[in-house]
């Protein structure tokens, strides 16, 4: 019994405008011609331009993409593998602690996090930068796509694998052949998850980060602690816009992938 | 031995960059802070054998634990961090239950766009969300604008840098972590039983408490430490929104660290969070081992 009363469309209607009021005056301001922030003066891209020119944003922009791109592959590759541990390995000693340090960057503070990498890195005598947050975004990246991976294992027939087995795969085979296409949907929402993880960090790479590695959040950071200002009201819309793109064509494309899915299924029954 | 691969590539990277790390952590929290590179001491020297072992152990102490409790500031930011959490968490579930409702009651071709709706946000950066807000709530923002221009005030109202930001930065970030578990369970519910209490007589605000409420029960507990859990160390909300009057624990850290440079300080501050929060995550835990159980 499912109805659709007045209150239940004001609360959706005005939770939805919440959630995306304050988004939406971020872009009309970035669109605002006036340096004053809170003053509307007529419309303008001139932000758009004077971003674009600041090469230290632009560096910023591209030290943040080299480093989710490389933290979320590794973490794809090392989470999918603790995956497999946690699901199929079976018993094994120390395994208790395994699934602990899986799970325990979930709900770790990241000022926590951050702290304990940085007094290792000095530790060891390894000098700050892309290459440290690049191993820092990596170990608490890969226990989130370590959760969505097991999440699709746990429902994945073992038959099929050992069928792959019987008729003569070697067990990578069976891996690449089999298994792998069946989770590659959480394999992916897992890197994704990854790569917008490392793109939005802002503590840990606070703390891991060198002088000459500063990521786009670092560099938001220190601008917005002075206050509100016009250009970064045109790089968080251009963030957004991103985003929202990225967000709209997976769901897209995944409706479509289970649509076909289900087309095949119907097929299958008829043949 | 491909297993053995299997398990000790992802085991050993854990190791080394999380476990050990924390380890390090625990260390300085017992050492002395010094005016050196590392600034604390002792540092472990195993060139000078079993004399620099025990000179290392002989170093250690819980001086920095016992600093925590003599000064106001470090049990004021616990105890500060542990209320807003409790009440911002208790804010977020009042906006996002109603939500979460009224996403369950939706036509089933609506749901698919009301779910992306909601989880859009999550995938936008949390610092640009939590600095939309800066614009809004300052004395000449468009807040105070659209208040003055309605009449409704007369004087722009202080709310940037109060407690009061931090709470509506905290129920705006979080509302996705609230809103998905409860419409999870209430997806899940069986209308019918509703439509039997009704034919029995109930009205639907007493069948909402008696029937509905119980069976999100789960979903609402998972929510509320979702939010919870974080929110206790939270840092970049507390900066940005709340100001020099905001004390929180996160915050505490961050500054010891970076402004003070004290390291064992800020070490022992991480200890005792990582203990306070210990609680909760069991409790969580539990929780969703309990769902799970239900799910069968």
């Amino acid at each position: 019994m499912r109805r659709l009363t007045w209150f239940n469309v004001t609360s959706l209607s005005l939770g939805f405008a919440f959630l995306y009021l304050p988004m939406l005056i971020l872009i009309t301001y970035s669109f605002n011609s006036s340096k004053l922030v809170t003053v509307w003066a007529g419309f303008s891209t001139k932000w758009y331009g004077e971003l674009l020119q600041n090469e230290a944003f632009l560096d910023a922009a591209w030290v943040t993409v080299q480093v989710a791109v490389v933290s979320s592959s590794i973490a794809t590759v090392l989470g999918t593998m603790a995956a497999l541990v946690l699901v199929r390995a079976g018993r094994f000693p120390g395994r208790t602690l395994f699934s602990g340090m899986v799970y325990a960057p979930l709900v770790m503070p990241e000022v926590i996090t951050g702290l304990s990498l940085l007094l290792l890195f000095i530790g060891i005598g390894l000098d700050r930068g892309i290459f440290t947050i690049i191993l820092a975004h990596t170990t608490f990246s890969m226990c989130f796509v370590s959760v969505v991976v097991s999440s699709r294992l746990v429902t994945f027939d073992d038959s099929l694998e050992e069928a792959a087995l019987d008729l003569g795969c070697s067990s990578f085979q069976a891996f690449r052949l089999v298994t792998l296409p069946i989770i590659a949907p959480a394999v992916i929402s897992g890197w994704l998850l990854a790569f917008t993880l490392s793109l939005d960090d802002l503590v840990i790479a606070s703390f891991t980060a060198g002088p000459s590695s500063t990521t786009l959040p670092i560099k938001i950071w220190s601008a917005v602690r002075l206050g509100v200002s016009p250009e970064i009201n045109a790089l968080s819309t251009i963030m957004i816009a991103i985003v929202a793109v990225g967000v709209i064509t997976a769901s897209l494309i995944t409706k479509r992938a289970s649509l076909r899915q289900q087309a095949d299924e119907r097929a299958a029954v008829h043949a | 031995m491909r297993r053995f691969a299997l398990i000790a590539l992802p085991y050993a990277w854990l190791l080394a960059l999380f476990l050990v790390p924390f380890i390090i952590v625990l260390k300085i929290s017992l050492s002395d802070i010094d005016l050196a590179i590392p600034p604390y001491t002792p540092t472990l020297d195993f060139s000078e054998g079993w004399a620099g072992i025990k000179a290392f152990f002989r170093g250690l102490d819980f001086e920095n634990f016992v600093f925590l409790t003599t000064d106001d500031l470090y049990w004021k930011a616990y105890i500060s961090s542990l209320k807003i959490a409790l009440i911002a968490t208790a804010l977020t579930l009042l906006v996002g239950y109603p939500i979460a409702y009224g996403m369950a009651n939706a036509p089933d071709h609506w749901r698919p766009t009301l779910m992306m709706l909601v989880i859009l946000p999550f995938w936008t950066s949390f610092l640009i969300r939590v600095y939309s807000w800066m614009g809004i709530l300052s004395t000449e923002g468009y807040l105070n604008q659209f208040l003055l221009g309605l009449g409704l005030i007369s004087e722009p109202l202080t709310i940037l840098n109060t407690p009061t930001a931090v709470y509506i930065g905290i129920v705006y970030t979080y509302l996705p972590f609230m809103i998905l578990p409860i419409y999870s369970a209430l997806e899940r519910m069986d209308g019918s039983l509703l439509e039997a209490a009704e034919d029995l007589g109930c009205s639907r605000l007493k069948a909402f408490w008696l029937i509905t409420v119980p069976l999100s029960k789960t979903g609402i507990i998972a929510g509320c430490f979702l939010v919870f859990i974080p929110t206790i160390g939270e840092f970049v909300i507390p900066s940005l929104l709340g100001g020099s009057q905001t004390l929180m624990i996160g915050k505490v850290l961050w500054e010891e660290f970076f402004n003070n440079r004290d390291w064992p300080v800020a070490g022992a501050v991480a200890v005792v969070l990582l203990l306070i929060l210990i609680i909760p995550i069991v409790l969580f835990q539990r929780n969703e081992q309990k769902q799970r159980e239900l799910e069968g």
